[in-house]
């Protein structure tokens, strides 16, 4: 098991869990982040952060601060 | 019979195109009280019934985190539209329906438009609508709002449920989830709930709440100590048997809900992995070395058109058309008629110069928001924030405030509205702040007369060295209010990146329009009436005689009296502090005071012999600190106006011009006085 932030783009995972909690952790469920959803790390924002994923068939972009707090495998 | 529909959805799923199709030149575009996000109403226009349409905030979720879900949820819970329609990216249905599940649990009759169906229909995906209203419990119809395609219909059927619930007052009885959690809800509802001071209207969306332990219906159902352990055995049982905290697993439970039932109805034709148009545009947008610089050259191509030749050449017409058309047929009708010269001169330079001090810039804030309306609806404007994110989340800002700091450069006015494109209101505030440090075009004549008299082998240096200032005193500024006033939990960066869309010119027309509107409407009465209270204050004396020497006009007396304040900055002399005052009008005025109270008359283009009466008073160390000040200290009263609009308060409005002209004072002294110190004169 490792956080979102260690996978390179083209990389493919499943959602263990999310850590931390309020406003975060609760946008990033509302957004689709939960467990068992398959995310893909599509690419790295040309400044080395945010990133930029795919999830539940859309685009979604992240800072890699709030990518470490999600686990995958 | 009077209806009330209100629209939900997330953003991006076509939902301004839906209402802009609905209402038609119907719609008003206003405030939510209290907060500056908008609220848009109209009316159903091809119906006979009368139909009033409210357009909820765009949110992706109804849990209360942000302040539009937080509006959007006190509108439906308080004033009970009589159905929600909500709408739903057909394209992008799974995330959408999340927030399907929550609107329908309001207990409010819910209609769903499966929006964008022609898109779907094209990349040979299908959806099974029958199974999915199955499935959620409400009536669903396919729209393409962008063609128009299906309006008509979904109201009809939104018509129909609001007519039969009015009868029956059916809630949808859908269970989202799993057994052992609807048997907790159900206990709650069952048990607990009866017995609340409150009386919940909905008895199980109220159980839903109080087990998910959502903070905001606790403080409105006023829940005591005892109810809340009680509901404390419900949610410490389920969290043990998923091992997660209590949102975690409704939002889970959500999700899991919705994939079952979209992996029955949904059938797509590929599976994913090729290219699709949107990944390919994005290749070159957001590519690592293409994206910074197409960045900027889209930006500096929007600020040539709109500051550049088309943009002045709109606020030269302007110009012309009210200041000598309108201006000199009306001062014509005046002499004939005999009027008095105070009326004479309140009419011709106080109310209709007033007025063209506001109007000329509607046609520059029109252009602006057509190409940031293409930007927004073509998708670009979120790449833009992902490419830019790094950089300005250093200043505590988020890669959208690029666009309203840069506008800047060019006029306050319309960058300070173009901030709206910001989400969070304080990132909106903070940017509209650090926006008005960078110099605006206005501020130019006063460089150019400095400059010309006082570093003339320099001129081009001296001149990019003030615009930097402004842009190191804005970074410093952004770090400080960060710190202190502005604290606080920074919104998550968790955005979604929509697909690429060509924008409607209808669509992009309403925008522009009512940004115009806004403007003169709400913006422009401030202008307007400060501009003939400064009008006055500059052509009269306290004695009420009309004056030709603005020294002794009530503005100049004031400036006289705090001449004092600006002698620590090296140019304490009246006729300064006077020509700062008349800045207030608009900052080239500056110049024009100097020249005025200097004996030289209006100062026009040549400026050549103003630069060398100011150097009998000023010493390039004193001209310098002129300068700084000028591009600091309070902005003009147009810039004024807007950013009481903007920020919706006195309190901030005030704030901001307050600390701009305390900034404005202390760059200046330190520039002065550590001059002096290091031998400069």
């Amino acid at each position: 098991m490792k956080s979102l932030k260690e996978l390179n783009p083209g990389e493919k995972a499943v959602i263990k869990s999310i850590s931390g909690e309020g406003a975060v952790k609760r946008r990033l469920m509302d957004m689709g982040v939960t467990r068992g959803a398959e995310i893909l790390v599509r690419k790295v924002a040309p400044l080395g952060d945010p990133i930029e994923v795919n999830i539940r068939g859309y685009e979604l972009t992240l800072r890699k601060a709030e990518a470490d707090n999600i686990l995958v495998e | 019979m009077h209806y009330k529909f209100a629209l939900v959805g997330n953003p991006n799923c076509g939902k301004t195109t839906m209402f802009n199709e609905i209402t038609g030149s119907t719609q008003y575009v206003g405030n939510w009280p209290g907060v500056t996000i908008e609220k848009k109403e109209g009316k159903a226009k091809k119906f006979k019934e009368d139909i009033k349409i409210i357009d909820l905030p765009g949110i992706y979720s109804l849990s209360p985190y942000s302040m539009e879900e937080i509006i959007a949820r006190d509108y439906i819970l308080d004033e009970k539209p009589d159905v929600l329609i909500n709408i739903i990216d057909a394209t992008n249905i799974e995330r959408n329906l999340y927030l399907t599940t929550q609107v329908i649990e309001l207990g409010i009759p819910v209609v769903v438009a499966l929006n964008m169906m022609d898109a779907v229909e094209a990349k040979g995906d299908q959806i099974d609508i029958r199974a999915l209203e199955k499935a959620f419990g409400v009536p669903i119809i396919g729209t393409s709002a962008n063609k128009g395609k299906g309006i008509n219909e979904l109201l009809h059927k939104a018509l129909e449920v609001a007519e039969s619930s009015a009868l029956t007052h059916g809630t949808s009885a859908c269970k989202f989830y799993d057994e052992q959690i609807e048997k907790c809800i159900g206990e709650i509802e069952n048990t607990i709930v009866p017995s609340l001071t409150v009386k919940a209207q909905n008895p199980r969306w109220t159980a839903l709440k109080l087990l998910e332990g959502d903070e905001k219906a606790k403080e409105k159902l006023n829940v005591s100590a005892k109810v809340l352990d009680q509901i404390k055995v419900y949610q410490e049982k389920l969290e043990k048997v998923y091992d997660n905290d209590m949102e975690t697993i409704i939002a889970d439970n959500r999700y899991r809900f919705i994939s079952k039932s979209i992996s029955k109805a949904v059938k797509k034709k590929s599976a994913g992995g090729e290219l699709t148009v949107s990944d390919k545009i994005d290749k070159v947008v957001t590519h690592r070395i293409l994206a910074i610089p197409l960045f900027l050259a889209v930006m500096l191509g929007i600020f040539q058109i709109t500051f550049g030749a088309i943009g002045s050449f709109t606020i030269d017409w302007v110009d012309v058309l009210i200041n000598e058309t309108i201006a000199g047929t009306v001062s014509g009708w005046l002499e004939v008629s005999g009027a008095a010269p105070w009326l004479h001169d309140l009419v011709v330079n106080g109310i209709i110069g007033g007025m063209g001090s506001m109007l000329v810039f509607v046609p520059q804030i029109m252009i602006l928001f057509f190409f940031l309306a293409i930007l927004e609806d073509s998708g670009y404007m979120s790449r833009a924030a992902f490419v830019m994110d790094r950089l300005l989340r250093k200043l505590g800002l988020s890669g959208k405030s690029f666009i309203p700091m840069l506008m800047g450069f060019g006029c306050s006015v319309p960058a300070i509205m173009s901030a709206r494109t910001l989400e969070n209101e304080k990132d909106r505030r903070l940017t509209i702040i650090l926006t008005l440090f960078m110099s605006c075009g206005a501020k130019l004549p006063v460089y150019a007369l400095f400059v010309s008299a006082f570093f003339a082998k320099d001129q081009a240096w001296v001149v990019f060295s003030i615009y930097v200032l402004g842009i190191i005193v804005a970074v410093f500024s952004g770090v400080i209010l960060k710190k202190t006033v502005l604290k606080g939990e920074t919104a998550p960066f968790v955005m979604e990146l929509p697909p690429y869309r060509i924008p409607t010119f209808k669509g992009l027309s309403i925008h522009m329009l009512d940004r115009g509107k806004d403007f003169v409407k709400k913006a422009g009465t401030i202008i307007f009436a400060a501009a003939v209270v400064i009008w006055f204050a500059q052509s009269f004396s306290f004695s009420l005689q009309m004056v030709e020497d603005p020294g002794n006009s009530i503005m100049g007396t004031f400036g006289k009296i705090i001449a004092p304040f600006f002698a620590p900055l090296g140019f304490g002399d009246w006729k300064s502090s006077v020509a700062l005052l008349t800045g207030f009008v608009a900052k080239e005025v500056v110049v024009a005071t100097l020249g005025i109270l200097h004996g030289l008359g209006e100062v026009g283009e040549d400026t050549a012999s103003l630069a060398a009466t100011l150097q009998t008073s000023f010493t390039p160390l004193k001209a310098y600190a002129f300068m700084a000040f000028t591009l600091l200290y309070m902005p003009c009263v147009a810039a004024f106006g807007t950013i009481k609009r903007e920020m919706n308060s006195w309190k901030w409005t005030l704030f901001t011009v307050g600390y701009q002209t305390g900034v404005a004072w202390i760059v200046a002294f330190i520039i002065y006085q550590g001059g002096r110190l290091l031998g400069f004169n």
